[in-house]
């Protein structure tokens, strides 16, 4: 029985420690807004923050994040208020199918707070998620307009 | 969406039957009747389209599938354009195929494939709003005793002119659903739309940014359990044999099951210990005949058939032949494309309850009423007793037009009766049991008259048929007319654009042993570049600016001349370019839409490519969400551009190579070039959306790289060229 702190609720999960932590949330927890689509850390569908950094869960093992906060998109939004950057996806109209951008939201989320005025460059270099539908001329619109929001 | 697949709440023919609410089984009323048929929640269906809640809401049925393309807010927009609804209480749902099979189809066509989701079913779902709003007026008018004619609606209110009086949707709604439906009703011309044609908000946005939103992945029943599986990695193989006692003792592990003759699956407590357990199980394939075909012994099959003598015929005039054989000059080239992954993002999956009585399926499908016959035939029960709860795609492309996941998850569900199981493709399983974009070759020959004027061309396509393998019943004597996408000589799908004298496009179908299957843009991909890239070897023979050679080809065709040219506009063709800038064009008509694109670029050491804009029009008709369109652009040129740099699945032992987005990379944002879309409507004719854009983005692309560098790239991806993104 492993113990892991998720959007602040502490959960008993009996699992094995080598499973990623994204099967855990998704299975175990039930918190599914974290996707799963490649499983190897290249898509970063199921980006979440552990202490506050953004990390691919599919390739992080629960051994790994015990007595870590971990935040989920379920847990970006405070007291019912949009985090700034759903806010701004939600004024952009950026999701088409949609299934990347919990894990796109979650990045860029820690982008900003890195950089608070990223520029293109640092987009280009930091948010590397990757979306099927083609929806980066919104996001890039969107992540400016999340930084200038604050 | 406001369809929440929990197992008590499954659907509400269920539901609506058990709360007496009328509905009739068999019942045949295009738009509603006499009989009050019920939502769920008991709201009366004012018609098979509409219902309305006495708190006003307005819940449009949406038959076809929501992957991101907008259809779903298109359509909706549609019904409350002629039902004059307040858009602001508009939301959605799903009915279930079997729905639709037990009410003889008054959704029609399910299918969201081929761009067709507005264009094929506008007329009758605007009808459906026009009906319901002559209903709801007829029914205030009835209880004012006033003249219906003295009445009108708009924004979910009733006016009753003379009096003044007023009442809304809701509270009218009930007595409505019980008035007969009108014979017929008048539909508004386009320009008088008011929610149709503007640039609204999806539906859909809010539940996606907050991980609400639920996927058919994310479908969680009562004791479900979860299935991982693996088929013969080489199409058309069998399993031998497995060897289940090596794992039945894993942690987890539930059952080990063959699937049909070629699969097996692992169900186990959860997805991760079923994937663990499959990854570790020793099964032997019976790979057949097929694990001795390589990439490069499919291209010699392709390549034997461009001189072949059996091909069909897709378009011909004159004597093409005959041209070639006394041209003054001859310009030949032959180009080739590969097969290529869909990679949607939320690989496949299906969950399924079945018990000896009924089985049920939870699953994203482009095409629920074929996944609705796959339960039906892989459970072994009637389809009256099964039925298909769609959710929203995490991506489609083309490749949840096919139900072989759903087949598979029945089968799986059927040999453990009563146990929810849901069945999750891992990636590598996505990219090996895809059915890709098929490959083909195509020699092009053009002949030229001892002035310069184009007089031949001849097309020689060699390569799959993507019908012949998913849908043999659709060949016309044994001849694949899709091959032909954007090269046909009429109609209304995809015409081919130039007029010259003499012209053979035709096709020897060679069908490797890989699936093929339909890929945004299908034919259309390849045959654009074919077409397009040839134009400009042919414009550059003839010493002829690219844009004024196909200009005097395309007199005949000015819908397709009207988008090459605002493209070119836009671009700045034929104003210099910035330094060390090269422009490309292309232009195709597919899906009934007419599209084109230009591109500026430059190269840096011969093989890095930056794309500094590529601007993209469409004329389809009709635009009903022009900010939806601008996506479905940007979006198609992604997806387009993609496949041209880096999307290529190649075959080793029969098998395909690539397993996951390290091996088969895709655009991210740092890649992505300034989209410009020029929308252009001209009226008179629907056209597709979702793929139409796509096939431009890779020749426009690959001419700007001639003009670049002088070297024509006439295979793709790139990637095998050495060129990258810069």
């Amino acid at each position: 029985m492993a113990e892991i702190t998720v959007n602040g609720r502490t959960h008993q999960v009996d699992v094995d420690p080598d499973t990623p932590l994204l099967w855990v949330l998704r299975d175990t927890i039930g918190l599914t807004g974290t996707k799963y689509s490649c499983g190897i850390a290249q898509c970063g569908a199921c980006t979440v923050h552990v202490d506050g950094v953004a990390m691919r869960s599919c390739s992080v093992p629960l051994s790994a994040v015990a007595g870590r906060q971990i935040t989920t998109i379920e847990g970006l939004a405070q007291n019912g208020v949009l985090h700034k950057v759903q806010q701004a996806w939600l004024d952009h109209d950026v999701p088409q199918c949609g299934y990347c951008q919990c894990g796109m939201i979650m990045a860029v989320a820690a982008l900003l707070k890195d950089k608070p005025k990223p520029t293109d460059a640092d987009i280009d270099t930091n948010i590397t998620n990757i979306c099927r539908c083609g929806t980066y001329q919104q996001v890039r619109a969107a992540i400016h307009a999340a930084a200038a929001s604050a | 969406m406001n369809y929440i697949p929990k197992i008590d709440r499954r659907s509400f023919v269920v539901s609506a039957a058990a709360m007496g609410g009328g509905l009739a089984l068999g019942l045949d009323i295009p738009f509603g009747g006499p009989q009050v048929i019920r939502a769920q929640n008991g709201s009366p269906e004012i018609n098979a389209w509409v219902v309305i809640r006495p708190d006003d809401t307005v819940v449009v049925r949406i038959a076809r599938s929501e992957m991101g393309q907008g259809s779903l807010t298109g359509l909706a927009q549609l019904v409350a354009e002629e039902l004059e609804c307040d858009w602001s209480k508009v939301t959605t749902e799903y009915p279930t195929p079997g729905q639709n099979v037990a009410r003889k189809r008054i959704w029609g066509d399910y299918t969201s494939t081929g761009s067709r989701s507005i264009r094929e079913s506008h007329e009758y779902v605007r009808k459906g709003g026009a009906a319901a709003r002559e209903m709801l007026i007829q029914a205030a008018a009835n209880a004012w005793s006033v003249p219906a004619a003295e009445c009108s609606a708009s924004n979910s209110v009733i006016t009753h002119k003379p009096s003044g009086r007023t009442t809304t949707y809701g509270k009218v709604a009930e007595a409505a659903a019980k008035l007969e439906p009108p014979a017929d009703v008048k539909l508004k011309d386009p320009k008088d739309w008011k929610i149709a044609g503007k640039p609204l908000k999806r539906l859909d946005t809010q539940d996606k940014l907050t991980g609400k939103q639920l996927y058919a992945i994310d479908v969680k029943l009562p004791g479900m359990l979860y299935a991982a599986i693996k088929a013969c990695p080489v199409h058309g193989g069998k399993v031998k044999s497995f060897d289940a006692a090596k794992i039945t003792g894993n942690k987890g592990v539930k059952k080990v099951v063959q699937v049909d003759n070629s699969a097996v699956a692992v169900v186990g407590d959860t997805w991760w210990q079923a994937k663990t357990a499959l990854d570790a199980l020793p099964i032997a394939w019976d790979e057949g005949e097929s694990a001795k075909v390589t990439t490069a012994s499919i291209a010699e099959v392709l390549k034997a058939g461009l001189d072949a003598q059996d091909a069909f015929v897709g378009n011909q005039k004159g004597d093409a032949k005959a041209a070639i054989a006394g041209a003054a000059k001859k310009v030949e080239a032959t180009y080739s494309y590969p097969y290529q992954a869909h990679a949607c993002m939320e690989p496949l999956n299906a969950t399924v309850l079945y018990t000896p009585d009924k089985c049920e399926v939870w699953t994203s499908s482009q095409n629920a009423e074929a996944a609705l016959a796959a339960a039906s035939e892989a459970s072994g029960l009637p389809i009256a007793k099964c039925d298909v709860y769609k959710l929203l795609l995490g991506g489609g492309f083309g490749r949840r037009g096919r139900t072989d996941y759903v087949t598979q998850a029945v089968l799986i569900a059927k040999q453990m009766p009563g146990t929810p199981v849901k069945l999750l493709w891992s990636r590598e399983e996505d990219m090996t049991q895809d059915t890709y974009h098929p490959t083909t070759q195509c020699r092009l020959t053009g002949a030229f008259d001892a002035n310069g004027n184009l007089t031949g061309l001849h097309m020689r396509i060699s390569g799959q048929s993507i019908l012949a393998t998913l849908a043999p019943s659709r060949l016309q004597n044994g001849r694949d007319t899709a091959t032909f996408q954007g090269l046909n000589p009429g109609g209304t799908e995809g015409v081919f654009g130039y007029d010259i004298p003499h012209l053979l496009i035709d096709h020897a179908m060679r069908n490797p042993h890989v699936t093929p299957g339909f890929w945004r843009g299908v034919n259309n991909n390849q045959n654009a570049i074919y077409l397009e890239c040839f134009m400009d070897e042919l414009a550059h023979a003839a010493g002829q600016d690219p844009l004024e050679f196909r200009r005097k080809l395309m007199a005949k065709y000015p819908k397709h001349l009207a988008v090459l040219n605002a493209v070119a506009e836009k671009i700045g063709w034929g104003q210099p370019a910035p330094q060390g800038v090269y422009r490309g064009l292309a232009q195709q008509m597919g899906y009934g839409s007419y599209v084109a694109a230009a591109v500026e670029i430059s190269v840096t050491g011969g093989n890095k490519i930056k794309i500094h804009r590529i601007v993209g029009a469409t004329d389809c008709g009709y635009a009903v969400n022009p900010a939806q369109i601008e996506r479905q652009v940007a979006g198609s040129f992604v997806y387009g551009l993609s496949a041209l740099f880096t999307g290529e699945c190649t075959v080793k032992d029969g098998r395909i190579e690539q397993q996951n987005f390290d091996s088969y990379d895709v655009m991210r944002i740092a890649q992505m070039p300034k989209v410009e879309t020029i929308l252009m409507p001209s009226g008179g004719f629907w056209g597709g959306v979702g793929e139409p854009t796509i096939f431009v983005a890779a020749p426009a692309v690959l001419n700007a790289y001639f003009a670049a560098t002088g070297k024509r790239i006439r295979s793709i991806p790139l990637k095998t060229h050495n060129i990258s993104f810069a």
